[in-house]
This record gives structure tokens, C-alpha cells and sequence, in this order.
């Protein structure tokens, strides 16, 4: 486990390290003069009116509602394709039914306009 | 595995194998074992992500070149010869710009999320095999590692647009996690096609699987499930004509308005990382990885893995931007049914022509 996944980790580590350095080196070269109008949201343009944190459309949510069905039947679909070999047509029989179930759901949100976007 | 094995001396293989024995030989006579192997490591990974970021300042010269050339421009020309030297100049320019942080901005999540955007991008190339045996990582789940680091970066932006307090900011966040949650479905679904094929989701097997045929040329699924990846990576990595979260005729740059100096270059190191990452990808999944006749392995995932991502500058430089309910449209009702289907079709292709047990 260490041995395989380990040098990952240290990868993670290293890149995190990378992107430290620059931020570091830029941080004590770079000028700094903060002031009202220049640390404004969105300086040199319109200000913005009312508070930006406001309600967001549904249908992005109803996209991560799907996402969430679609991804986790995509990581399940992981080791029936390593192991299909093995496993053969029974497997691809419930892989299809599995797949039929979700895409119930699939045509459900379909026909309930949950991927137009008007 | 006769057309696997190196064809070259050792040297030309592994140009580091020398370099490398050397090293541990000396370190294992003054250090206990796991030192000398981590040490080594961390050599390794430092090199490789030098060579990406060099790479990477290469890939903003090349494709400020190459879109000028298609849209009958110049393009950068004036540092160093034919501009090659623009990019380091971009870099040190920035290096020097003051780091701006909105009074108004979340500012922890506002610091951290360019790191956020760039560790995952960087850490991917870790799980990239290079040649035999020529990789940092070789993990028996490696495609479904690739896949899940590369997704974190949705997070680094969605933080990025949310924490900058400015409506386009956040509204490019927005629409940067509905687009890619909706192309991460197809994307996963595709690079199914090929662990299937191979019986195995370790890049390396994937592989060795296409010695004698890449699997892009697996009749009649390869191609489609390639196009399919392909597109869906176009889409997860944010470049046009799916780069409608930087749609700078609606929203100004999206989710980076707000950032400026080191931290947006940052963010500008990482999406060309991932540009890479996901033609090295697609040169794993679908060209045959490091396999090729005549030149030693590395350079021909590098080849096959620049030669990707000049199609995606190519595409940038002809098509048009999507509108943001077309991209939806796109990926929900074309997309995923194509890579159910091809999923399905290479199942049964799968029983036909290796057999299955039972």
C-alpha cells in the first residue's frame, strides 16, 4: 500500500510545496499598498449593486443531484470492468440492469425538463 | 511483453537509471532503508514538475503563436527570437505584481484556492507512466486516481469565485461547477471503455493492452469513446469553446476577476497543467501511451501528449464559444447517452472477441 500509493502522497506534498514558493518569494518582492479604491471588488469597473451572496437558480443543484447518481454508478462501474472478464455475461446482465434503473431516472429527469435551461 | 521491453541501451530508456543507482547506492550506505527510496522520490517528483512547468511556459508561447497564426495575427514576437523568451518574461512580470486581496473577499479561502487549483493539477503527473517501468506511481487503480486528483480542481475554483465577493467571480464559479460535474459523468464513463478493453484500470496495463492495437483504433467503439474523452477533457479543463467560466463578453474572467500577481498566475500554471495532463491522458487511454516505434518511450508520450494539446489549440483558434444552456444540452442529452451506449457496445465486444468466463 505505502510502497504503491506513498509516492502519490509525496507528490501532493512537493506540488503544495511548488506552489507555496513563488507565493513566498512574490511575498516579499512585491509591493504593497493597499488602499479603499484599489482593493475594491471589481476595481476600475461598475460597482455592484446589493450584497453578492444572493440565491442561485435551482437547476444547478438539480445538475449535482444527477452528477451524484451518475458518479457513484460510474465508480461502481470500476471494478465490474476489471473483473468483467472474469465475470462474464452474467455480470454484463446486472451491469445492464443496474444501469436500466438509473436510467429510469435519467428519462424521469429528462421528461421533467430538469436539463433545459430556460 | 517482447515489444514492450526497451529497445535501446538502458541508458536511453531511463536517462535517469544511472543517476538514480548511483544516488541510492551512496545514500544506502549512510541511511536505513525507506530514506534512500523516499529520498529518491522526492528527486524524482521535483524533476518531473520542473519539466511541467517548463513545459507549460512553452505551451503558453505555442499556443499564443499558433492561435495568432490561425486568426491572421502575429502574435507575441518581440522577446527573445520569434518571442520564444515571452513567457518568462509574463513570469516575472507577475512575479513582481502587487498581490491584490478585495477588502470585501473571503480572505483564507481567497489565499488557499489557487493552491487548491494547482497541487491536484501537479500531483496527476505523478500517476503518469513515462515508459516501462518510467513512472513515480504505478498503482493498480491508477486511471480511477487520475480521474478523482483531476476533480479536485473544481473545488479550488468554485472556492476561488465564491471567496472573491464579486458576482462574476462567483457567477463563473457557478457555472464552472454545473459544467464540470456535467462532463465529469461522460469523461469517466469513456476512459471506462478502454479499462474494459484492458481488463485492468492500472495505466500501465492499459498500456501494454494496445502493443499491438491502440485502442482508438478498437473498431467501432475506439474512436467514438476517444472523440467522447475528448471532448468531455476539452470541457473538465475549462478551454474554449467550453471555457464559458472565463467568458470574458459576459462575466470579465470569471472566476479569477479578482486575482492578480503569483496567485493568478497560479491558476494560469495549473490550467495548462491540466491541458497537458489530459492529452497525456488520452495518449495513455487511447494512442498507445509511451509506445512507438524508433524513439525512446518518454518522448513519445510527450509527442503524443503536446500533439493533443495542439488540437485543443487548433480548436480554440476555429470554433466559436457554446452558449451555456447549448453546453448543458451537450453534455447531458449527447454525451453521456454516446458513452452508455459505447460502454455497452464494448461490454458485448469484449465477450466477442477475447471470451468471458461462463
Amino acid at each position: 500500500m505505502v510502497a504503491s500509493f506513498g509516492p502519490v502522497a509525496l507528490a501532493v506534498a512537493i506540488a503544495t510545496v511548488f506552489g507555496l514558493l513563488p507565493l513566498f518569494l512574490s511575498g516579499i518582492i512585491v509591493p504593497k499598498k493597499p488602499d479603499s479604491v484599489k482593493n475594491a471588488t471589481y476595481e476600475c469597473g461598475v460597482e455592484t449593486i446589493g450584497p453578492t451572496y444572493i440565491q442561485f437558480r435551482t437547476p444547478y443543484y438539480l445538475y449535482a443531484l444527477l452528477f451524484v447518481i451518475f458518479d457513484v454508478e460510474a465508480v461502481f462501474l470500476f471494478p465490474w470492468a476489471v473483473a468483467y472478464r472474469q465475470l462474464g455475461l452474467f455480470a454484463l446482465a446486472e451491469v445492464a440492469i443496474f444501469i436500466g434503473l438509473l436510467l429510469v431516472g435519467y428519462a424521469y429527469a429528462w421528461r421533467k425538463k430538469a436539463f433545459e435551461w430556460t | 511483453m517482447s515489444f514492450l521491453s526497451c529497445p535501446f541501451p538502458a541508458l536511453v530508456c531511463n536517462p535517469f537509471g544511472l543517476a538514480r543507482d548511483g544516488i541510492y547506492g551512496l545514500l544506502a550506505a549512510i541511511v536505513p532503508e525507506p530514506l534512500p527510496t523516499v529520498a529518491l522520490t522526492v528527486l524524482g517528483i521535483a524533476m518531473l514538475i520542473a519539466i511541467i512547468a517548463l513545459t507549460v511556459m512553452s505551451q503558453v508561447w505555442v499556443e499564443r503563436r499558433a492561435v495568432a497564426f490561425l486568426q491572421e495575427r502575429l502574435g507575441p514576437n518581440r522577446v527573445g527570437p520569434a518571442g520564444v523568451l515571452q513567457s518568462v518574461a509574463d513570469v516575472l512580470k507577475l512575479l513582481l505584481k502587487e498581490d491584490l486581496i478585495p477588502f470585501k473577499a473571503d480572505r483564507a479561502t481567497f489565499v488557499v484556492a489557487p493552491l487548491v487549483v494547482l497541487v491536484p493539477s501537479l500531483s496527476v503527473w505523478s500517476l503518469i507512466p513515462w515508459g516501462p517501468g518510467l513512472a513515480i506511481a504505478d498503482v493498480n487503480v491508477g486511471i480511477l486516481l487520475v480521474l478523482a486528483i483531476g476533480s479536485f480542481t473544481t473545488l479550488g475554483i468554485l472556492a476561488a469565485g465564491w471567496a472573491s465577493a464579486n458576482k462574476y467571480s462567483l457567477l463563473g464559479g457557478m457555472r464552472v461547477a454545473a459544467q464540470l460535474i456535467s462532463y465529469e459523468v461522460p469523461l469517466v464513463v469513456s476512459a471506462l471503455v478502454p479499462v474494459l478493453w484492458a481488463g485492468t484500470a492500472s495505466l500501465q496495463g492499459i498500456i501494454e493492452s494496445q502493443a499491438t492495437v491502440w485502442n482508438v483504433f478498437v473498431l467501432p467503439v475506439g474512436p467514438i469513446a476517444f472523440l467522447v474523452f475528448l471532448i468531455a477533457g476539452i470541457a473538465e479543463v475549462n478551454r474554449s469553446p467550453f471555457d464559458l467560466p472565463e467568458a470574458e463578453s459576459e462575466i470579465v474572467a470569471g472566476f479569477h476577476t479578482e486575482y492578480s500577481g503569483m496567485r493568478f498566475a497560479l491558476f494560469f500554471l495549473a490550467e495548462y497543467s491540466n491541458s497537458l495532463a489530459i492529452g497525456a491522458l488520452a495518449a495513455v487511454l487511447f494512442l498507445g501511451g509511451w509506445q512507438g516505434p524508433i524513439l525512446p518511450p518518454y518522448v513519445w508520450l510527450f509527442f503524443k501528449a503536446y500533439a493533443v494539446f495542439l488540437i485543443l489549440v487548433w480548436i480554440r483558434g476555429t470554433l466559436p464559444r457554446l452558449r451555456y444552456d447549448q453546453l448543458m444540452h451537450f453534455g447531458w442529452k449527447v454525451a453521456l447517452p454516446i458513452s452508455l451506449v459505447t460502454l455497452g457496445a464494448t461490454a458485448v465486444l469484449v465477450s466477442a472477441v477475447q471470451g468471458t468466463a461462463a
